[in-house]
């Protein structure tokens, strides 16, 4: 089906039936039990989940499909942020046409860079693009200020020209993004026995983006063009020598990966119009790399897996304080209790990046595949404890 | 003229820091071909030697002190460090005073184990994977260890001050003939470069002199050749990598007094230390020296207020600006070999 082999249709199927009935899944807890701080299913943290996934997908597609390692490309994220909380300011409210102008305006900043950054390959690329990255970056948060709004950030304003919209139709309110009419902050709240369930519009939108995101880079995975892709990552020199120039390819996909980067920037803005220039830094770079890292680079699902991964540990189980911890073990004997409780706590809380550590370490050691490969193992761990009781019964058939 | 001497003074300080860490990458990657992310977080490391070290002199004990009394006429409890019973007063406070010079002897063997404890138990089993996994293992660990220092030490910056013979400054203006106070250089930079100058010699002279330095040079010539001959490559590699830990170290350790240390000292200066590498050239020694000290003064020169008004925002993208032009016009760095980390 949409031109996708039966196996991937049934991938997409789940990716969107998870992305529409995420405010389900995401809220297992009833609201007010002890589990409750598990639940993940709050617009905010939803929002980020599909937006950082459509930035990994994007990563991964470079990355994994030709192994250039790029360390630059939250610049991207950061200009279609940029670009897209201009468009809310000067033209319009609409989040539509500063989702579009993120995209393209990240796709020629990628233009710029990967026709530069491509001229070398390795390690070079991957300082290449860290030093454009950087630089813009520095740039953003200081010369640029007009433009950028420096380290406080940009944002939109009461008085904003919004020449579509006129200043009067705001009302005395900086107006919220808003897609015709229905801002991305609204949302259904939906109380059933207990449970909370929210349905917000903005992760709505950001979902349907991600799953055209994700439709998009399953077609390119699996065209002549992503085969050629793969290639390159395969043996470039040997594709050279066959008579191909991969430079109008890498070219192409550098581009597209940095237009996805400037889509989930755009939405980033669309959901909070704000962009300040800290969203370029390259520690911003290297969490989509871990993000892609930790769920399978070259995979399809990976990169989703990775992004919402990272996003859940990073706001559950960094509020997890030693007063939470102490009312998880309060059952054990008292000293016990402080023991645990003193060898858990840097781990969690404000120390959660220590466990991101240890864990991206353990995936890179252990599971080059990712968390994909984890699942994979997994599953044929079962299936061949199931096909084994059944090659019993073969056996044990003739002999009755 | 004074300015412009200024500003390569104002580099060299700089320099050195970047030459020292690019020193020690390059070590342990013309050795063992692994691109190692969690330099920064040696040199981190290294720093955070001298803040223990510091706290380890200064650990007291309370005393009942008759002499002084507080606003209500009890005697006074005053904290004596244990190095005053130790070595009497004038003593413990001067090497109290001293900490971070003595921190040096402290940080060598500190660093050298942890240098080779991560090439043994980690960096060894990434030899035969791709580039992309090195860099990605690393940078894993190089978060691990920073997140360490920062559960013990916490995420402010502690300060560990110079020695007080060398607060203060030196006024090269009226040296070398220019109007007094023209020219004020802080002592405690004049001595970080002086060190990193003797450290960066002792590390040639160590791989020039020595039949040790001739072998791993042999090595990092032709690793199977090496071992062709019955020489225990790998033991001596292992060796070189807790060297470039200490280099590391040390580099971090003297520049305690120039910026307080905190837990992500390592991670900002990694990135320009991989681009100072890269400039030099990478596999190339004597390059990432080079590159260290052009890129240290071509900043500070940038941070001029005339090259600023002229140019503004120069002085944050000098280093990437030099570096992309570089990359581009001389593709192996300024002294670079042909074939390293081509493909």
């Amino acid at each position: 089906m949409f031109g996708l082999s039966a196996k991937d249709t049934r991938l997409f199927f789940i990716v969107t039936g998870l992305v529409a009935f995420a405010p389900f899944l995401m809220n297992p807890f009833p609201t007010g039990s002890a589990m409750a701080q598990f639940n993940a299913g709050y617009p905010d943290l939803m929002q980020r989940f599909v937006i950082f996934g459509i930035f990994a997908i994007g990563f991964n597609l470079l990355f994994g499909l030709t192994g250039y390692l790029s360390f630059g490309h939250a610049a991207f994220l950061g200009a279609g942020s940029y670009a897209a909380v201009w468009m809310l300011k000067l033209l319009t409210i609409n989040v539509i046409p500063a989702i579009l102008i993120s995209t393209v305006v990240a796709g020629a900043f990628a233009l710029l860079i990967g026709f530069i950054s491509l001229r070398r390959s390795g390690i070079y690329f991957s300082i290449l693009t860290l030093a454009f990255a950087q630089m813009a970056f520095a740039l953003a948060a200081s010369v640029l200020t007009p433009i950028t709004g420096g380290e406080t950030g940009l944002q939109t304003a009461l008085n904003d020209p919004r020449i579509l919209d006129g200043i009067a139709s705001s009302g005395g309110n900086i107006p919220a993004p808003a897609l015709f009419g229905l801002e991305m902050r609204n949302s259904y709240v939906w109380n059933v026995s207990g449970w909370t369930f929210t349905f917000n519009a903005g992760y709505y939108l950001a979902g349907a983006f991600m799953i055209v995101a994700f439709y998009l880079s399953m077609r390119i995975f699996r065209s002549p063009f992503g085969l050629m892709l793969q290639a390159i990552k395969t043996n470039q020199t040997r594709l050279n020598y066959t008579g191909l120039n991969s430079r109008p390819y890498t070219l192409a996909v550098f581009v597209i990966s940095g237009m996805y980067a400037g889509l989930a920037g755009g939405l980033m803005a669309s959901m909070d119009p704000l962009a300040g220039a800290e969203r370029m830094q390259w520690t911003a770079s290297g969490e989509v790399v871990l993000m892609t890292i930790l769920g399978g680079a070259g995979t399809l699902i990976g990169p989703v897996l990775g992004a919402g991964f990272i996003k859940y540990f990073e706001n559950i189980f960094s509020k997890i304080n030693s007063n939470v911890l102490h009312e998880w073990f309060a059952f054990m004997p008292d000293g016990m209790e402080d023991f645990i409780v003193t060898i858990l706590y840097p781990f969690v809380g404000k120390g959660w990046h220590l466990t991101l550590g240890i864990m991206f370490m353990m995936v890179v050691i252990f599971l080059p595949g990712g968390l994909v490969e984890g699942g994979q193992r997994i599953a044929n761990l079962f299936r061949r404890k199931k096909s084994q009781p059944s090659e019993a019964d073969g056996a044990k058939t003739p002999a009755e | 003229m004074d300015a412009i001497i200024l500003q390569i003074l104002n580099g060299l300080d700089k320099g050195s820091a970047y030459a020292l860490i690019a020193l020690g990458l390059t070590l342990i990657f013309g050795t063992l071909g692994v691109v190692n992310f969690a330099h920064g977080a040696l040199f981190m490391i290294g720093a955070f030697c001298a803040v223990t070290l510091q706290r380890i002199l200064t650990l007291s004990h309370v005393v009942i002190d008759d002499t002084k009394k507080d606003f209500l006429g009890n005697p006074l409890k005053v904290e004596v460090p244990y190095i005053y019973d130790w070595f009497g007063q004038e003593t413990g406070a001067a090497i109290i005073d001293w900490a971070v010079p003595l921190a040096i002897i402290f940080a060598i063997p500190v660093m050298i184990i942890i240098g080779m404890v991560m090439e043994r138990g980690l960096i060894k089993h990434f030899y035969k994977r791709p580039h992309a996994d090195q860099i990605l293992v690393t940078f894993g660990l190089a978060i691990v260890l920073q997140e360490i220092i920062k559960a013990y030490y916490g995420a402010n910056p502690i300060p560990a001050p110079a020695p007080e013979a060398f607060k203060g400054s030196y006024d090269f203006g009226a040296l070398l003939g220019f109007d007094a106070n023209t020219i004020i250089y802080p002592y405690w930079r004049l001595v970080y470069f002086a060190f990193a100058a003797v450290v960066i010699a002792a590390v040639f002279a160590f791989l020039q002199f020595t039949t040790f330095g001739m072998v791993v040079r042999a090595g990092m010539a032709d690793r199977e050749t090496v071992g062709l001959l019955g020489i225990d490559i790998d033991k001596r590699f292992t060796m070189m990598f807790g060297l470039a830990a200490a280099v590391a170290g040390l580099a971090g350790v003297m520049y305690t007094p120039i910026n307080a240390p905190n837990y992500h000292m390592g991670m900002d200066f990694l990135v320009i230390s991989f681009v100072v590498v890269v400039v030099g050239g990478m596999g190339s020694l004597p390059g990432a020296v080079l590159a260290g000290f052009v890129l240290g003064i071509l900043e500070s020169f940038a941070s001029m207020r005339e090259v600023i008004e002229f140019l503004p925002g120069i002085n944050q993208v000098v280093i990437y600006l030099a570096a992309i032009i570089i990359l581009l016009t001389r593709p192996r760095g300024l002294l670079g070999r042909k074939g390293v980390m081509e493909d």
